[in-house]
Order: C-alpha cells, then sequence, then structure tokens
C-alpha cells in the first residue's frame, strides 16, 4: 500500500496515532494499530464489526486509555491520552451515531453546552446565539440558532453536532457511520458539509460500511481487521474487491447470490396484500408475493415501508384492506397470530425492537418456539433449545464459542444472524426483513444474502425491505418501490434486463402515479 | 510508569468484578454476620439464627413476588396492604368453628384477587404499574381496617398457629414456607416458559411482543403471583401474632421487599436478576435488623444504617453491571 506517496507530503499530520494497543481482560481489542491524518483530509476508516475501528476511536477521544507502549500526536506535539476533557482541548471532537442533543433546547444552546459563555455565571442568551449563526452560516445550514432541537430532523441535528464541534474549534472531527439514520438528501447535504470543512482545513475522519460513501469522500482509506492495521489506500487505488478484500482478508468472488431464480418457475402466490392502509403513514397498499421469489420494498427512509410491514404482521392495527395467506384471509391480533399463521418479521432496530441483550444465544434463538418446545407443565426442555441452537449457529455459520454467552457479545453480524434464527425456527412461509443487512459488515453480508436466497430456494416468499440499493438490486428478483405510504410502482428483472437503479431512485422521488388528491 | 500500573489494575478491576458478579450479595451477608458475632459474641448461635430466620421469612416470601414483578420492569407497592387485608380475613374466617383451618385459603385466595385486580388493570388498561399499585395501597389498606370495624381482631385458639410459631425438625415453620416459596420460584424463572418470558418482557418488552409473547398475560401473571405471595405472607403473619390489625399490619413491608430485591442484584429496569439473590438481600435486611438490636443499636440509628447499606450495596451493584457490559 502507499504509505511511502502519504510520508512524502510535506505537511505536518494533523494526528498522528502511533502503536495503538488496547486490551479489555483478555481480549485484545487493538493490537499496535497506527493512523496517520492530514489536515483537510477525509480519512475514511474502514474494516467489518469488531475489527477495532470503534475502540480506536475512543482511544482517540480519550474515553479509553490505550495501553502503555503507543503514542498520540495531534499537529506533532504528544498528546495526553484518556482524558476526554484534554482531547476536546486538543480539537478531537467525536459526532456519535446516538446523538448527545438536549432536545428541549434551542440549537445554540446545545452547541454551547457544557461551554457556555458566561458573566458572573449568568449565561448570555445573546451572546451565545451571535457566536452560533457564523458558524452555522460556515456550515451553510438554513436553521435559525433559536430553534428547539426538538423540531429538527436526525440529518438537522447531526449538522448541529458537526456545529458544536466547531466552537471548539475542533481541528480533527470523527463520524461514525453517520449517514445510517439519514435521507439521501440530508446525506447530500452532510457530504457538502464535510466539503466545507475540507476547505477549512479539518480533518474528517470517516467511519462507514457504504461503498458508494467511501467513493465519494474519501481520500485515503485506511483498513483494520481483526484488531489490526491492514493498510491505506490512496483515493486513486480504490476499488471495491481491493477493500473487500483488505476487509475481509480473502476475496469474495460473488457477493450477491441470487441462484434460487432457477427454481422458481412456477409462480404461487403466497402472501396477497390487498389495499391496506393506517390511515396515517400507510394509504392503499396492495402486491402479491411468491413462493420461492425474493420482492424487495425500496423507497426513502420514511416513505412507509416499516409500517406497511408491521401492519402486514400484525404489530399495528390496520385500519383498511386485507392479507391473504394462501389464499385465505388473515385475521391477525397480534404478531403471535401472524408466527402462528407463517409470517415473519425482522426488525430494522436489531437492539431496539429484536435482541434481548441480557439473554444468552440459546435464549434468543428459543425464545419464540420455547412454549412449543416445552414438556407438561410449561417446563423447558433445555435438550431441545440446546439442539436448535446449535443448529442455527452451524447452518447459519454464527461466530461464537458457546450459544451460552449473552448475544450482546456478538458483532452486529452475527446478532442479525441470531434474529434470522429465532425466526426461521418458527418455520415460516412469508419472511419479511426490514433493512437485513444495516449495521453489517462486509462477511455477515455476504452470509445473509447466501441464507436469503437459500430460504427462497427452499419455496419461502421473501420480502426484503432495503434502502441500499446495489443490494436490492443484487439480490431481488422483482422491485417494490413505495413513496408517501403508497406503492408508487413495480420494477421487474430479468437475467438479461436487470433492475436499474435509476429507475427505483425515479419512483421513490418522483411525482406519485396516483392521484393523491382522493388521498384519506 | 503511571500507565502501565493503570493498566494493571485495570486487568485486576475486571478479576475483581467478575467475583463480585458470580457472589453477588453473599460476601456481605457473611460479613455482616461474623461482624456481628464478634460485636455481641451471639449472634451466630442456633437459637438467634432461628430467631432471624423467622424474622426474614415474611419479608422473603413478599420479595419472592416482588423480584416476579420488578423481573418485568415493575413494582408493587400494594403488598404491605394485601397482607394486612388477607391477615384480618385469615383471622375473621379463623373463628368460624369447626372449619377455621379455611382461614388459610381464604386469606391467599384474598391476596390473589388483589393481585388479578392490579395485574388486569396493569396488562389491559395499560396503566403504569407504579400509579395503579400506588392506589391498591392506599385502597387496600382502607378495605384491611374496613374488615375489621378498625379494630383488632383475635383468634387465641388460631388453628394454623403452628405455621407462626411451630417447628419441623426444629426448624420454624416459616422459614420451611419462606424456602419453598424461593424454590417455587426459582423453578418458574429459570425452568419453565413462563420464567423465560418473564425474563423476555423485563430485557425488551417490544422485542418480546414482536416474538409472539403475550406481554399481557406475563404482567397478570406477574402481579396476580405478587398477590398471592401477599395472601400468604398474610397467613404468616396471622398465624404468629394470633390476631390481625388492619391499620398497622404490613406498614411499610412493601419498602424492606423492594429493598431485599435490589440488595440481590436485580434490575431495577428489569430483565436481569435472580431469586436467590432476593432471598441473600432479605436475609442482609434481617441480619441487620437483629444484629444491631444484639449489639445495642438505638432504633433511630437501625434506621439510619440501614438506609445507607441499601445505598452502598446499589452502589456497588451498578459497578459489577458497569464490568459485565464490556466483557
Amino acid at each position: 500500500m502507499s504509505t511511502v506517496a502519504a510520508e512524502s507530503r510535506a505537511v505536518t499530520p494533523v494526528l498522528e496515532m502511533q502503536n495503538i494497543s488496547k486490551t479489555f481482560g483478555n481480549t485484545r481489542a487493538l493490537t499496535n494499530v497506527s493512523l496517520t491524518v492530514y489536515p483537510g483530509e477525509v480519512h475514511a476508516l474502514m474494516g467489518e464489526n469488531g475489527a477495532g475501528k470503534s475502540t480506536l476511536m475512543k482511544v482517540l477521544s480519550g474515553a479509553y486509555l490505550a495501553d502503555p507502549g503507543g503514542s498520540i500526536l495531534v499537529s506533532g506535539r504528544p498528546a495526553v491520552t484518556g482524558d476526554p476533557i484534554k482531547a476536546r482541548a486538543n480539537g478531537i471532537a467525536v459526532i456519535y451515531q446516538e446523538l448527545s442533543l438536549a432536545p428541549n433546547l434551542t440549537v445554540a444552546q446545545n452547541m454551547f453546552l457544557g461551554a457556555e459563555p458566561s458573566r458572573a455565571g449568568f449565561v448570555d442568551r445573546g451572546d451565545i446565539r451571535k457566536r452560533a449563526e457564523p458558524i452555522l452560516k460556515r456550515l451553510g445550514i438554513g436553521f435559525s440558532p433559536n430553534q428547539l432541537v426538538a423540531t429538527l430532523s436526525l440529518g438537522e441535528r447531526q449538522m448541529v453536532e458537526i456545529a458544536r464541534a466547531l466552537t471548539t474549534d475542533a481541528r480533527i472531527i470523527v463520524m461514525d457511520e453517520p449517514t445510517t439514520s439519514l435521507t439521501s438528501r440530508e446525506t447530500e447535504k452532510l457530504f457538502e458539509v464535510i466539503a466545507g470543512l475540507k476547505a477549512h482545513g479539518i480533518a474528517v475522519i470517516y467511519i462507514s460500511h457504504r461503498m458508494e460513501e467511501i467513493y465519494a469522500l474519501a481520500d485515503r482509506v485506511s483498513v483494520l481487521r481483526d484488531s489490526a492495521y491492514v493498510g491505506t489506500l490512496e483515493r486513486s487505488e480504490l476499488s471495491a474487491d481491493r477493500l473487500v478484500s483488505m476487509m475481509v482478508g480473502r476475496d469474495l468472488s460473488s457477493f450477491y447470490k441470487k441462484e434460487h431464480r432457477a427454481a422458481t418457475q412456477d409462480r404461487k402466490v403466497v402472501l396477497a396484500v390487498k389495499n391496506v392502509g393506517d390511515g396515517r403513514r400507510v394509504h392503499d397498499c396492495s402486491f402479491d408475493a411468491f413462493a420461492g421469489e425474493v420482492l424487495a420494498i425500496a423507497g426513502l427512509v420514511g416513505s412507509g415501508r416499516t409500517e406497511l410491514a408491521r401492519l402486514i404482521f400484525g404489530a399495528d392495527r390496520k385500519t383498511a384492506g386485507a392479507v391473504f395467506l394462501d389464499g385465505r384471509e388473515l385475521s391477525l391480533h397480534g404478531p403471535r397470530d401472524a408466527l402462528d399463521t407463517g409470517i415473519a418479521y425482522l426488525t430494522e432496530d436489531r437492539k431496539g425492537l429484536g435482541l434481548f441483550l441480557d439473554m444468552s444465544i440459546n435464549e434468543n434463538i428459543n425464545v419464540g418456539v420455547i412454549s412449543q418446545d416445552a414438556r407438561a407443565g410449561g417446563l423447558l426442555d433445555f435438550g431441545k433449545a440446546k439442539k436448535r441452537a446449535d443448529h442455527a449457529v452451524s447452518s447459519l455459520s454464527i461466530r461464537t464459542k458457546s450459544t451460552s454467552i449473552n448475544v450482546g457479545a456478538l458483532s452486529g453480524g452475527n446478532q442479525q444472524k441470531v434474529l434470522l434464527a429465532r425466526l426461521l425456527e418458527t418455520k415460516p412461509r412469508v419472511v419479511i426483513l426490514d433493512e437485513p443487512t444495516r449495521g453489517v459488515d462486509v462477511g455477515a453480508k455476504s452470509e445473509i444474502y447466501r441464507i436469503i436466497d437459500e430460504l427462497a430456494q427452499s419455496g419461502i416468499a421473501i420480502v426484503v425491505i432495503s434502502s441500499d440499493l446495489p443490494e436490492v438490486i443484487g439480490i431481488a428478483d422483482r422491485v417494490l418501490v413505495m413513496r408517501e405510504g403508497r406503492i408508487a410502482g413495480e420494477i421487474a428483472g430479468s437475467p438479461d434486463k436487470p433492475i436499474e437503479q435509476e429507475a427505483i431512485m425515479a419512483l421513490s422521488t418522483g411525482p406519485a402515479r396516483r392521484d393523491t388528491t382522493s388521498a384519506t | 510508569m503511571s500507565a502501565m500500573q493503570s493498566g494493571q489494575a485495570a486487568t485486576d478491576k475486571m478479576k475483581l468484578r467478575s467475583t463480585l458478579t458470580a457472589l453477588g450479595m453473599l460476601p456481605v451477608l457473611i460479613l455482616l454476620a461474623v461482624g456481628f458475632h464478634l460485636l455481641s459474641g451471639r449472634f451466630l448461635s442456633v437459637n438467634n439464627l432461628s430467631i432471624v430466620m423467622q424474622q426474614a421469612s415474611i419479608n422473603t416470601v413478599l420479595a419472592a413476588g416482588m423480584t416476579f414483578v420488578i423481573l418485568t420492569g415493575g413494582i408493587d407497592l400494594s403488598v404491605g396492604s394485601i397482607l394486612a387485608a388477607s391477615a384480618m380475613v385469615g383471622v375473621i374466617v379463623s373463628l368460624w368453628p369447626d372449619i377455621g383451618m379455611l382461614g388459610i385459603p381464604a386469606a391467599i385466595l384474598v391476596g390473589l384477587g388483589c393481585g388479578v385486580v392490579n395485574g388486569v388493570i396493569i396488562a389491559f388498561l395499560k396503566l403504569p404499574p407504579f400509579i395503579v399499585t400506588l392506589g391498591s395501597l392506599t385502597a387496600m389498606r382502607g378495605i384491611a381496617r374496613l374488615l375489621g370495624n378498625d379494630t383488632t381482631v383475635f383468634n387465641p385458639d388460631l388453628p394454623f398457629d403452628f405455621i407462626g410459631n411451630g417447628s419441623l425438625f426444629g426448624v420454624p415453620w416459616l422459614a420451611i414456607i419462606a424456602l419453598v416459596t424461593i424454590l417455587i420460584s426459582w423453578v418458574i424463572l429459570k425452568r419453565t416458559v413462563l420464567g423465560t418470558w418473564i425474563y423476555a418482557v423485563g430485557g425488551n418488552v417490544e422485542a418480546a411482543r414482536l416474538t409472539g409473547i403475550k406481554v399481557p398475560l406475563v404482567l397478570l401473571f406477574v402481579y396476580s403471583m405478587s398477590g398471592l405471595l401477599s395472601g400468604l405472607g398474610g397467613v404468616m403473619s396471622a398465624a404468629r401474632l394470633y390476631a390481625a390489625n388492619g391499620l398497622q399490619l404490613g406498614q411499610a413491608y412493601e419498602l424492606d421487599a423492594i429493598a431485599a430485591v435490589i440488595l440481590g442484584g436485580t434490575s431495577f429496569v428489569g430483565g436481569v436478576g435472580s431469586i436467590w439473590g432476593t432471598l441473600i438481600g432479605a436475609l442482609i435486611i434481617a441480619v441487620l435488623s437483629n444484629g444491631l438490636i444484639l449489639v445495642g443499636v438505638s432504633d433511630i440509628w437501625q434506621y439510619i444504617i440501614k438506609g445507607l447499606v441499601i445505598i452502598v450495596a446499589v452502589a456497588l451493584d451498578r459497578y459489577r453491571l458497569k464490568g459485565l457490559g464490556r466483557t
């Protein structure tokens, strides 16, 4: 890789992390990792989940104290490590995935939170506003410093976080997966802001799994694997294959799997959704899902995809329409009924709505089926549970030493596979997967694609909700596009005429096909 | 180098934490018992330990019910009042000639009934448990007083007085009942489907619903269980005193029960905890009460010391949990 080229630059690096190691008990989270960042560059940090990116950034921000032996230089001068306040004073700011703003305060108040300019203990609101304005202007932000943060969208809140970093003259801003919950428009806006930061000589360390973003932004990309540094690529050297093989440590010949197609000659409707709506965010949605087919639902975040899935699954109550399974109309009074009839749903919010983080892998896999496995008197059958868990771990290749450890200890990808295992144990006929690869590393992604493909081959109807367009095109036979709570259109692919990304984008952003004036 | 030392210290801390996690509050209990013995010279006598077990028994039974409730992330403030009402009914029924033994099931059924009412309101009307059980704390206290026309009811010939004052092979019946309650609770929590559901609901209620768990039924069960055990506590109180008083009996028992559960390491937000921890928590409270009296600490200071022990113990617990998050 091109470390030589990097070192030959004349500029002093704004950040040099050298030989950083970090151990937790017996676990090595980082092994002799070095990272050099120059002023005004966007330096992407990539690696599978658990590769050590977040730990490295926590060492940088002072949240963790690195093991002895390493050093951190900021603009050539050694920096005190393990102290978040000193790190901030050194110009290091971290924008966390979980935003840390007080929604009940204004934008300006949030920007100066904890460092309010005050006179004799009294906060001068006017002063705060005056200082906030030029920073917001510099970022090209459209909202007023007086606006309450509660009224802002997630993307706008992120801008406030960035603005907050600038109030302390940050020279290095770390963004950890900043776009996961942004709409595409907000993402574009973020990219503009990042370009602005670059122009002011601020270095951005950008952590992301999304290749398109890396291409769009990064000047250089450093890759971590198994808690060690693998290498750094210059922008000119970037290629998906190269990055993926650096991250995974092997070549991924075919990333997306679509072998199930051959088996789907006789198309039998398994799930039929007719005119379903909830009167608020989903209106008049109809579609069929066929046995052995992968049907994707694309659309912008907030277009009603998750809401539609939850209506079908019975998690929320629909106010209109009907759902048919194998031609029989269902009357679902909740998720239990849906699971009993053969509809399973994988939530998009793995930790919030899916996992029991205090429970073991075994319990997480079995929790949906323990009542049917139970012996007389509702006693648990530990033997059956262990068998199910062991089988799931091997067939879905969940990487863990034992099924009795807490599910919270697994990486995102393996947690996702645990949830997949749980829903597959219910022997579903229809599987609705909501963002199945969100926050999942490349290796686990390809394994999840393999699992989806195998499920389709076994004749299950699969509905995948996804915002990742390459993924949609890679795995789906047919794509529904949702827009403003309605199905805006359907695109079918065929081997000789694949689905095009542009067509999906046009449908998800373009004018709605149906007459909206008659909307409820 | 200071960094090296702190690295070593961190490893030691990790070890200390995992040891603490495995043992729970048992070391604290042992330390207290040994400490009181050294100070008083007679704490660890067979006779005194038997007294401690009796003192701990009613709170252990209430705390077992409370464990179910807190594991789901809820709270039951009404256990003391339910205990009083059940004890009243138990003593009143025991006065019926020939069929006085019916006082036992009558008291337990009253407790169960109150628990079911709590459970239905919380599970199906979806009102916050704190508010619902705060209401029944007050209402049941009133009913308990009403039952005896606001007087104490006596039965010097209580047919089930062996429960309060007898023993089996030298072990007080009260202690046996408490231990059996703990054992049954353990079986339910760790060996049955229902137990897993209770932990699941407490760990992540929305995930539990999406997994197909009928959350309202689980909630109905835990509050009913807590009510039923309060009724059992009422039987135990009545049997010990040959009497019941609707105004005084069971006052602030809910606080001791909650303290025992929290001392036992059960998370206040639900999902984490064990019934054995609750037993140890109840024993710690009983040991403190008994030991402080033996040592001759005044009533006032007993309150202060007990309060501080609870806070320190929970602080320790936080420290343990923090260690868990990182392994």
